[in-house]
């Protein structure tokens, strides 16, 4: 027997009913209430045309207002959640007004076709900080194209826009609002397992893990899926989605977050937005790469169990876990085990995972004095960009001299790995550029990469070795500016 | 009126916001894809050639047909009327029929109730394809001879004694990647049967009037059989003209055949990979040039990838040709101009439409020459000017009247602060151990007009109503560069009313015919004249009928304010309204459709000789780059743009155009590149893997519109179009990361070289390169 997919649209509460639950957001919001603001320019997660805000009641009672690409959402991700769109912002007195209007008459329109995606960017941007820097804005946009305007117009629109609300706002304060109210008892509405069903498909979401568990043998050939920004895909841009689904974001045990003197615990179903701050905390000198991960959107939706279990080559999170000596944390109906994240990536889009088991968290152990990190990533563009090639390295210095140390790329081979001959040469030395040539060489002895759309082999080779030069001059040289944004 | 007689309060030459602007931030501005299907509405998918090339020997439908919710699969054997799409020559088809030319060719198209069973049973259709072997580069073609059409040639002077008696002499090779046009919305039609059988569709299109024409050769009608139809387009930049045609195409066939409204919206993939881009080229180049560096003479050939089939080609290569001078007098010249056939996509227009991969060329030849002289390119470049007695006229004897190349390049200069920089620069290279900053100038002239001649005329219908308000059509289509606002503001100040008081109208061809294409900047010109003439034919009659109210003569009357009246001291006016209900009254025709042709064109394209372009706009840009030695990653990171607009008709407009137009060059220039596997299917086939430009990656950019420099020759209030000649600008790029490479080299005798787009792996390559393989530590 099938629930009925609830949920909030701009402001009024929907119910779903009969209609396949791996139908995208996007398609939904186009074709049933006919809202047509929202636009379809990729259908994978790429663009921003399609921006819309996820809504949610948190825990403390504010409201969780996120940015998230409705091309690759899934209808039965959103069940008991509000959903905003275009059409349910710019109310007077709210960001999106004075965004819209900075936008109109400050040249940030020209087609206008990424425009809506853009505005809704900008309104959650403005609704979780009210005095964006330029830094924030681009980060906010970075998942947001635009063929004709060159941005320039729209970021300072956005912060032209931020300039009038905040004043607004300071005067006038906050518009009494009852959507906290509404979230609640939507969230009441849909609390417990769910389940929603329609012909050829089945999407089901758990909210415990024995629950999960039990779904997963009465499922055997379900597709678990969290954030979705990969599998996705599959139900917007090949519209081809799997049979049997089993969503695990709402699974209690799988959205552990914490820090003790043990290290960090990051629940499978945890978000990048969410796990970053917690990251950062510790790690710092992650920052600028966890920003580059994905966008806004993506790391609004995206989660790191749901990238480390796709097993790309090329995701950005197994090297920084890999160097930070992460395990992995399985769990299955029969208990649970632990494994180093290097044994649990196997191959290309393999993993070690049993049947019948889930990652339920990773856990980084802490951090150490003397510990130093540096994490490098190459792509054809900056932003919202999957890598060509990435690095991380963590290592253990004592009196200027490297010791314990971890070491692993991605996109170096038909899988993330560890660089144990790299990290034998780089111990012992003063990470200075003239004592790399061994750990060069050993890096050349340990991966064979392939030529592909990204890159051809032989750069991959040669940009690898240089960013051991370039990771060893950022541990040895900070006087030295090496990031090109910067200058 | 004339075109130079301003009232104060005329709509011209402001800062005017877009029209469509309030719309486009609520999302309440329809797309083709939103407007409201009608009832019983099907969807089209494409079952395209997965070989590059091949004999195609059946396709079997079979199981696609018996599948739920299809109504037919369409081939070429269905097409009622010829299976002929080519915009300009004929023989393109819309369906292959027995030979398969790139990978993604359309070959039959599935028809069913909602978009998945459509595109759920075009999976299903196989093709029967006995491969051939495909020819997948330029330098294939070149050694297979395998052109779609016969090589152009502009020639001047002697070139072979030039050549043998110059005192130096260099040749090089070098090569510009294609282009996709990503415009965020996707190709897209929708077809519906009108009264009496007739065919109307909205169209994304930059040209409603060649999907009309080619919609009725495809069903075997008459052109007054079909009606186009297009509001807005989200984005175009060349990508929807020929391509529009025969996506529409698709839906008019399909719902001639099934008597239902048929939709056709490519999925961004499909879009990617079966519309054409910009032409890739590939150069041969060898120049004669004195101790001076003063050129005298350049030998070059220019093969573009033209892909499977001519599409416009020939005026690609013939803008590219004819822009192969840029700003500089070539005393001797030959250039000769190679239209490859490959088994790719076939290219199309796109911004520049050659324009960008002409001027390359003397970029390219400039920076050697400063290489072999020891001196700077800019200095090269000052020797290389128009100007001066005998050094006026173009290799296609095109006398050059305007020229501000020496001005536009002095601002360009002043604005960047370019010694001061320099000298920063300089300092910073000194200093840094991995990171190489780099600063280049380019300076721009640009031809405006259409290369074919026909194309350079332009139709508009204007009618006000009897309470004054007005209504206005034209040709021209919006595709967000702001056209339908400059327009509007050509009929807003004839009348001397608000922009408020103009309804613009859908362009459509039951409107206004014969349009030209939306494109090589001349839309605000051809239509603004357009309709500037048929709003003064109707002011005229206007101001015959409040002459005879005020007993004054036409002359004597203003039309302001939204008022008619005679000339202050006399203070009695009507309004706008009122004078159009007594006109009404008095059985004055209040419409009208004007026309335009551009005066003075003429070309003989087998000589290449003539007088193509009506004027040409200038601009210049300083660059700024940094460059990792280490990645071989390049950042732009700041931009001075001075652009030559005339008396821009809209400022604000204008500075987007340029800015747009700049970042879509940076493009091209630094990180979209199309990749094709060994087996010619495209690899960069959407947004994950082919990346344009996001917000980080735009510079800080300073924009100037150049003052003072009303157009010589009488365009719309003596402005210049502005839609491409700025794209070039970011050819500052290329010469930026040049300059910041230079002296890399373990020794100064290497040239930098360095294809575009400028990817990390190739700067990478050149870096190893200059160094000879030395290690980068």
């Amino acid at each position: 027997m099938s629930d009925c997919i609830t949920f909030l649209l701009n402001d009024k509460a929907i119910t779903a009913d009969g209609v396949d639950p791996a139908t995208t957001l996007l398609d939904w919001l186009r074709s049933n209430p006919q809202l047509r603001g929202t636009k379809e320019g990729c259908a994978e997660g790429d663009c921003g045309a399609c921006t819309v805000i996820l809504e949610r009641l948190t825990a403390a009672g504010s409201i969780d207002r996120r940015a998230v690409t409705s091309c690759i959402l899934m209808l039965g991700q959103v069940d008991g959640l509000g959903v905003r769109t275009i059409e349910g912002i710019g109310a007077p007195g709210t960001p999106g007004h004075f965004l819209q209007k900075a936008m109109a008459e400050g040249g940030g329109t020209q087609c206008g076709f990424c425009t809506p995606g853009f505005i809704m960017a900008g309104e959650a941007l403005l609704r979780a900080n009210r005095a964006p820097t330029p830094h924030e804005i681009h980060d906010a946009i970075a998942g947001n194209l635009c063929r004709c305007t060159g941005y320039r117009p729209i970021v300072a629109a956005f912060q032209s826009g931020a300039t009038q609300y905040r004043r607004h706002a300071d005067e006038a304060g906050a518009a009494p609002d009852d959507l906290g109210q509404r979230l609640g008892a939507i969230a009441a509405t849909t609390a417990g397992e769910r389940s929603f069903v329609a012909p050829g498909r089945g999407f089901h979401a758990p909210k415990s893990l024995s629950q999960l568990f039990a779904l997963r043998v009465r499922h055997p050939e379900a597709i678990l899926v969290a954030g979705a920004t990969d599998l996705g895909l599959l139900a917007g841009r090949d519209r081809n989605p799997p049979a049997e689904l089993i969503a695990v974001s709402g699974v209690a045990e799988l959205n552990e977050l914490g820090s003790t003197s043990k290290g960090l615990t990051i629940g499978a179903a945890t978000t990048y937005l969410d796990a970053l701050p917690v990251l950062i905390a510790v790690w710092p000198e992650l920052s600028e790469y966890l920003a580059r991960f994905g966008s806004a959107q993506i790391r609004g939706s995206g989660t790191i169990g749901g990238n480390l279990a796709t097993a790309s080559p090329i995701g950005d999170m197994a090297p920084v876990l890999m160097a930070l000596r992460a395990q992995v944390r399985l769990a299955s109906a029969g208990g649970e085990r632990t494994l180093p994240v290097e044994d649990f990536v196997v191959g290309y889009r393999r993993t070690a995972l049993a049947s019948g088991e889930v990652i339920r968290a990773i856990t980084i152990p802490p951090r150490r004095p003397g510990e130093l990190f540096v994490a490098e990533k190459l792509s054809r563009r900056r932003d919202q960009d999957i890598s060509t090639l990435t690095a991380a390295l963590r290592v253990m210095m004592v009196e200027g001299v490297a010791q314990d140390c971890s070491i692993a790329f991605g996109g170096m081979a038909d899988r993330v790995m560890r660089a144990p001959a790299v990290e034998a040469a780089l111990r012992g030395t003063r990470l200075l550029p003239e004592t790399l040539v061994p750990a060069r060489a050993a890096l050349a002895a340990s991966f064979a990469p392939i030529d592909d759309v990204r890159a051809p082999a032989a750069y991959r080779r040669s940009a690898a070795a240089n960013l051991l030069t370039r990771m060893a001059l950022k541990l040895t040289r900070p006087d030295l500016e090496l990031e090109l944004d910067r200058l | 009126m004339t075109t130079q007689a301003l009232a104060p309060d005329a709509k011209v030459h402001r800062s005017l916001f877009h029209d469509s602007a309030r719309e486009h931030v609520t999302g309440r501005a329809v797309y083709v894809d939103d407007i409201p299907e009608p009832r019983g509405l099907l969807y089209a998918a494409l079952v395209t050639s997965p070989v590059a090339h091949g004999q195609l020997r059946g396709v079997d439908a079979s199981l696609a047909r018996a599948m739920p919710g299809v109504h037919a699969v369409i081939t070429s054997a269905d097409i009622p009327g010829r299976n002929d799409i080519a915009p300009i020559g004929q023989g393109e088809v819309l369906f292959a029929e027995d030979v398969v030319e790139f990978c993604g060719q359309p070959v039959a198209a599935v028809i069913a109730d909602t978009l998945d069973q459509a595109r759920k049973a075009a999976a299903a259709v196989r093709l029967d394809i006995a491969p051939l072997p495909p020819v997948l580069t330029i330098s294939e073609a070149i050694a297979q001879q395998s052109y779609v059409r016969a090589p152009m040639r502009l020639e001047r002077g002697d070139v072979d004694a030039a050549m043998a008696g110059a005192s130096h002499r260099l040749s090089g090779r070098f090569a510009v990647g294609g282009q996709e046009h990503f415009y965020l919305e996707g190709q897209v039609a929708f077809a519906w049967i009108d009264e009496g059988g007739a065919i109307s569709l909205h169209s994304s299109t930059q040209h409603p009037s060649e999907v009309q024409h080619i919609c009725a050769r495809l069903l075997g009608v008459s052109q007054a059989e079909v009606t186009v139809l297009v509001r807005r387009m989200g984005g175009g930049f060349g990508g929807k003209e020929s391509n529009a045609s025969w996506v529409a195409g698709v839906a008019a066939v399909a719902c001639r055949l099934t008597n239902r409204p048929v939709k056709l919206r490519l999925p961004r993939m499909t879009d990617m990979v079966v519309t054409g881009k910009r032409h890739g080229f590939l150069y041969d180049y060898t120049a004669g040039f004195d101790d001076e560096g003063r050129i005298l003479v350049l030998d070059a050939t220019l093969a573009a990838d033209a892909g499977y089939s001519l599409d416009m080609t020939a005026g690609v290569v013939s803008r590219a040709l004819t822009h192969i001078d840029n700003c500089y007098y070539l005393p001797a010249v030959r250039a000769v101009g190679l239209a490859c056939k490959t088994n790719t996509v076939s290219n199309t227009a796109f911004r520049g439409f050659g324009g960008p991969q002409g001027v390359v060329v003397m970029e390219e030849v400039i920076e050697r020459i400063a290489h072999v002289l020891g001196r700077t390119p800019e200095q090269v470049r000052a020797v290389n000017f128009y100007g001066g007695a005998g050094r006026e006229e173009t290799p296609y004897e095109q006398p050059i009247r305007d020229n501000v190349i020496a001005r536009v390049v002095d601002e360009a200069m002043r604005l960047s602060d370019w010694d001061t920089r320099r000298a920063e620069i300089a300092a910073f290279n000194a200093a840094h151990p991995m990171i190489r900053r780099g600063l280049g100038l380019f300076p721009l002239k640009f031809g405006v007009s259409f290369g074919a001649l026909h194309l350079n005329q332009a139709g508009a219908l204007v009618q006000v109503y009897a309470d004054g308000s007005v209504r206005l059509s034209h040709g021209g289509t919006e595709m967000g560069q702001g056209l339908f606002t400059k327009v509007a503001q050509v009929v807003a100040t004839v009348f001397g009313v608000d922009l408020d008081a103009i309804r613009l109208s859908t362009t459509s061809t039951a409107e206004v015919p014969n349009t030209s294409a939306t494109a090589a900047s001349t839309g605000s010109d051809l239509n603004g004249w357009a309709a500037f003439n048929a709003a003064s034919a109707i002011r005229a009659r206007m101001a015959a009928v409040a002459a005879a109210h005020f007993d004054v003569t036409p002359e004597d009357l203003r039309f302001a304010n939204g008022c008619v009246g005679p000339a202050a001291p006399d203070n009695r006016s009507l309004r706008f309204g009122e004078l159009a209900k007594m006109a009404y009254m008095q059985r004055v025709q209040l419409s009208e459709s004007g026309f335009y042709k551009v005066p003075d064109l003429h070309w003989d394209g087998e000589r290449m000789k003539g007088h193509p372009y009506y004027y040409f706009s200038y601009g210049a840009a300083v660059s700024e780059v940094a460059v990792d030695t280490l990645t071989g990653e390049i950042r732009v990171l700041r931009a001075d743009l001075v652009q030559d607009c005339g008396n821009s008709l809209n400022p604000a407009i204008d500075v987007g155009q340029i800015e747009g137009a700049y970042v879509q060059g940076l493009g091209w220039f630094v990180c979209e590149n199309l990749h094709w596997d060994g087996r010619g299917r495209l690899r960069s086939e959407g947004p994950s893997t082919y990346k344009i430009p996001g917000s980080r990656d735009v510079p800080q950019m300073t924009t100037r519109l150049l003052e003072g420099n009303p157009a010589s020759v009488a365009t719309i209030f003596r402005s210049k179009g502005i839609g491409e000649p700025p794209l070039l600008l970011a050819t500052s790029i290329w010469t930026a990361v040049k300059d910041a490479l230079k002296g890399l080299g373990i020794s100064t005798t290497l040239p930098v070289r360095l294809d575009a787009p400028m990817v990390a792996h190739r700067v990478l390559e050149e870096i190893e390169r200059l160094r000879g393989g030395a290690s980068l530590t």
